[in-house]
């Protein structure tokens, strides 16, 4: 069985309407998030709704045995004396799972309070319907942590962007690294405006994921270079854009495959894996889609206008492989 | 060549029984709920899958400065007084800097002694001098001496907490410093739901402290200023004494010396007992070597003087000193059998160096986490059933080759995560265990996806050699030559990304990075490797001109 059987593909001769296309999506999710930034909910400004473990506050996570009446157990709680409490149900509806939040606090003793109070509160209500030993998930965060968690991710992506922009310095060439990590950004841009676009928090796990995505993206990337430096040192007589445009199809099967079954396998964590991993299987959906489409729509268009760009200022074009056949 | 496939049958047979055993050890049967608790008693689980508490713990390290530069204001007053040089008073300037000492007041003609005395190696390891001109002078705490006292103090506190969890029976506590140089402690309790009851295991009790006392008792707290004139001595502080631990008003008050005469990691033991002549409960306590000297210059000084047990701020016990004490003693007071019990127990963990704050506090119950361990297992199952059979649709025969890679990779990844804690609680707890955690799962499903991605590399190259024209064995040995060089940029890329998570990332994130990079790692070998030796062992089977399934 096959797919394909040697596709023959312009794809740069698409490149403006690729980048009309990531530019919509782009431009699309940097609107959202300086919308939500102009608007900030809670008097936290963030440009992406973010989860309690970056926000801080307090989370109750309890799982009854019989099917919660929210309104009940939202009286029961303001009657402790919790206010500005989020009572929500929680994950598909036969797990009888109620989430309870407290906004953030200034201070850690503050959130430990609120905790103690939903958790008294509960019992003294519901004594019977849930079992306080293994059926409860709390989460109290204070805003140092958040805020230390936020610069320990924000550090850890832009350390793992430059590990790879060096690797691949090091095998390719500068701009191919550089081509590679602007797909990433590109690909990062676009799935963070995604969970801006549709409210969703973005969690440790979601951080994570993102950086799942980067280096799927990047391995996409890798996979097209590879076989541009392959066909660069057989023919150099082709053009550019040609010896591209060949590699790309070359690679399409593949790409489309290993997509197409990472895609099947995310899928199922989307529509299996239950609450706790809905956004982090949600920014591997999405980004492995972009992902895909960068290395093909962005990584590669890019470096051929690079080289184009030398060329017309009377440069040779820099190659891996010329480089190599001059026996340096 | 055959001699040669058959040696590397033998490795992969050994690789594939080492990890065997990582996942389930010698299982007591062969029946399926034996060997599902051969597996969970060995594959190490993360808290959001097991259920526990999850605590991140602030120290308050400038306590422990504060501390180390009170006893440098005694030690400097004690020097000067046996050179026999004048001063008015050794001060701590700013209560909000505890790294700052000033020396003022000395005498212009002992400029050169005051200099010599404080530039000894006993200050200048700690400090740098300044000042002296106008007979003022200033000791700075060095940044480096700082940053190492924090240090220390942190260990010290993990050391404490750890005697503390004890206690409480917890199996396979992990209490770590956490994050780089915030001087906070993580604190992982696996199968603990109750925040409240680990709260009060790990309590921020201040440590215990024997001072001098300089006056008392005075009923009132302005009694107490009246005694010294109302001019308080900047090294004394008046403290409320309270009987009893739980650290009531008090009901009398005393003039202490602020720098303690020993204190926290000066005790080495203590045990709850009873004085026979009056009956009373004690607390008899042992002092270390160092701190007993030190015990027995200061009793032998000051026979017939009062000395007080501090805690948290508060007096507990003043005592008269009746004759030099080395290092035995006995704290004796008012005390009820659970606070003499409670106090040893404080004592003998050693008191913590400086208090904690909570900044961030979990739990997750075990049925949870149960859930959570379903959904993904379930995501997984589902995730690898789907891509086998597509395998086996699209690749025909050479799908087995891919499906069993993919099968060995998985068992490979579960046994060296099984080994890895199997290896560390032969060493005594040592070494790095790898923990599968919720994101973990998901680094699972990934690693899937990349391992699948290896096979349809290589494939995929080896149907275009034979398009190309070429026989089987030929098609075989290009398609892997040339999709290598890939495999090795995507893998070692993607390596790269998962170890500075691993390195960088905490909690959830780090379970993540386990996964990606041992699975990774295992994909080389068994999309490369094994993938290949099996296409060989089939190519031999083959007739001539005959071609693979694929």
């Amino acid at each position: 069985m096959e797919f394909f059987r040697n596709p023959n593909v312009n794809w740069l001769g698409w490149k403006w309407y690729f980048l009309a296309f990531s530019m919509i999506f782009s431009v699309a999710g940097i609107v959202k998030m300086s919308w939500n930034w102009e608007h900030p909910v809670g008097g936290m400004r963030s440009p992406v709704p973010l989860g309690v473990d970056f926000r801080g506050g307090t989370q109750v996570d309890v799982q009854f045995t019989n099917p919660p009446d929210i309104d009940a157990i939202r009286r029961a709680v303001e009657a402790a004396g919790v206010k500005d409490a989020v009572i929500t149900s929680f994950g598909p509806a036969t797990d009888h799972q109620v989430l309870i939040s407290l906004p953030e606090e200034t201070n850690e003793a503050a959130l430990d309070t609120g905790r103690e109070e939903i958790e008294s509160a509960l019992q003294a209500h519901y004594n019977n319907y849930f079992n306080p030993n293994t059926g409860v998930k709390v989460d109290v965060v204070g805003p140092t942590v958040g805020r230390q968690l936020e610069k320990q991710a924000t550090l850890a992506t832009l350390y793992s962007m430059l590990g790879m922009l060096i690797y691949l310095w090091f095998r390719f060439q500068l701009i191919y690294g550089v081509a590679a990590v602007v797909a990433c950004f590109h690909d990062t841009l676009i799935t963070v405006g995604a969970f801006a676009l549709t409210g969703r928090e973005i969690s440790l796990t979601v951080i994570a994921a993102i950086l799942t995505l980067v280096g799927y993206s990047m391995n996409d990337t890798i996979v097209v270079f590879d076989r541009i430096r392959e066909n660069l040192r057989i023919s150099r007589r082709e053009g550019l854009t040609d010896l591209v445009n060949r590699s790309i199809n070359q690679t399409l099967s593949r790409t489309v495959l290993t997509s197409g079954l990472t895609f099947l396998t995310v899928l199922a964590l989307f529509i299996f894996g239950g609450e706790v991993l809905n956004g982090f299987s949600f920014a591997l959906v999405v980004g492995i889609l972009i992902g895909t489409y960068s290395s093909i729509a962005v990584a590669a268009p890019m470096l051929v206008a690079w080289q184009e760009y030398r060329a017309g200022k009377g440069k040779s074009a820099s190659l891996p492989a010329a480089r190599k056949s001059k026996g340096r | 060549m055959k001699k040669n496939l058959k040696s590397k049958i033998a490795l992969i047979i050994a690789v594939l029984l080492i990890c065997l055993y990582g996942i389930f050890g010698i299982p007591s049967g062969i029946s399926g709920k034996a060997l599902l608790s051969a597996i969970s008693s060995r594959i190490h689980l993360g808290l959001d899958l097991q259920g526990g508490a999850h605590l991140i713990l602030q120290v308050q390290v400038s306590e422990a400065v504060n501390a180390e530069t009170d006893n440098t204001v005694q030690e400097i007053q004690q020097d000067l007084k046996k050179a026999n040089l004048t001063v008015s008073q050794v001060v701590k300037p700013d209560p909000n800097k505890p790294d700052v000492i000033r020396i003022e007041g000395t005498s212009p003609a002992q400029t050169d002694a005051v200099s010599s005395l404080l530039g000894t190696a006993k200050y200048a390891n700690e400090f740098d001098l300044s000042g002296g001109s106008d007979n003022n002078w200033t000791l700075t705490m060095k940044p480096l001496f700082e940053s190492d006292l924090d240090k220390r103090t942190v260990d010290e506190a993990i050391e404490t907490i750890r005697d503390r969890v004890d206690s409480l029976g917890v199996s396979e506590p992990l209490i770590q410093e956490y994050g780089l140089g915030a001087n906070q402690i993580l604190v992982e309790l696996p199968g603990i739901s109750d925040l409240d009851q680990v709260k009060s295991v790990i309590r921020s009790t201040a440590r215990l402290e024997i001072h001098a006392v300089d006056g008392g008792p005075f009923s009132t707290e302005d009694a107490a200023q009246q005694s010294v004139n109302g001019a308080l001595p900047p090294n004394d502080e008046i403290l409320p004494f309270s009987g009893d631990l739980g650290g009531s008003n008090g009901t009398s008050y005393y003039v202490i010396e602020r720098s303690s005469i020993v204190a926290g990691s000066d005790f080495r033991s203590a045990d709850p007992g009873v004085n026979s002549n009056t009956g009373q409960r004690t607390v008899n306590f042992t002092l270390t070597d160092e701190a007993g000297d030190k015990f027995w210059d200061y009793t032998s000084a000051n026979v017939g003087k009062d000395m007080a047990v501090v805690m948290g701020g508060t007096v507990r016990e003043v005592a008269v000193i009746k004759q030099p004490i080395r290092d035995q003693g006995l704290i004796e007071g008012g005390f009820t059998e659970n606070e003499v019990m409670e106090l040893s127990k404080l004592l003998r963990t050693g008191a913590l160096p400086a208090s904690l704050n909570y900044i961030e506090a979990s739990t997750v119950g075990a049925t949870l986490g149960a859930d959570s361990i379903r959904e993904g297992v379930t995501a997984a199952i589902v995730g690898i059933v789907v891509v086998m059979a597509f395998m086996l649709v699209y690749y025909k025969g050479s799908g087995i080759n891919a499906d069993l890679a993919l099968i060995f990779n998985l068992i490979i990844l579960l046994g060296i995560m099984g080994l890895s804690a199997a290896i560390s609680s032969a060493s005594g707890g040592g070494g790095l265990v790898l923990t599968l955690t919720l994101p973990g799962i998901a680094g699972v499903i990934l690693t899937i996806g990349m391992g699948v991605d290896s096979n349809v590399l290589i494939f995929e190259r080896i149907r275009e050699e034979i398009r190309a024209g070429k026989v089987a064995s030929a098609a075989v040995d290009q398609g892997f030559a040339r999709a290598w060089v890939t495999i090795v940029d995507t893998h070692v890329t993607t390596i790269v990304s998962a170890a500075i998570l691993f390195i960088f990332g905490t909690g959830p994130v780090k379970g993540f990075a386990t996964t990606l990079t041992v699975g990774l790692a295992a994909n080389l070998f068994t999309a490369v490797f094994v993938s290949r030796v099996i296409f060989e062992a089939h190519l031999n089977k083959l007739k001539a001109g005959e071609m693979v399934s694929i």
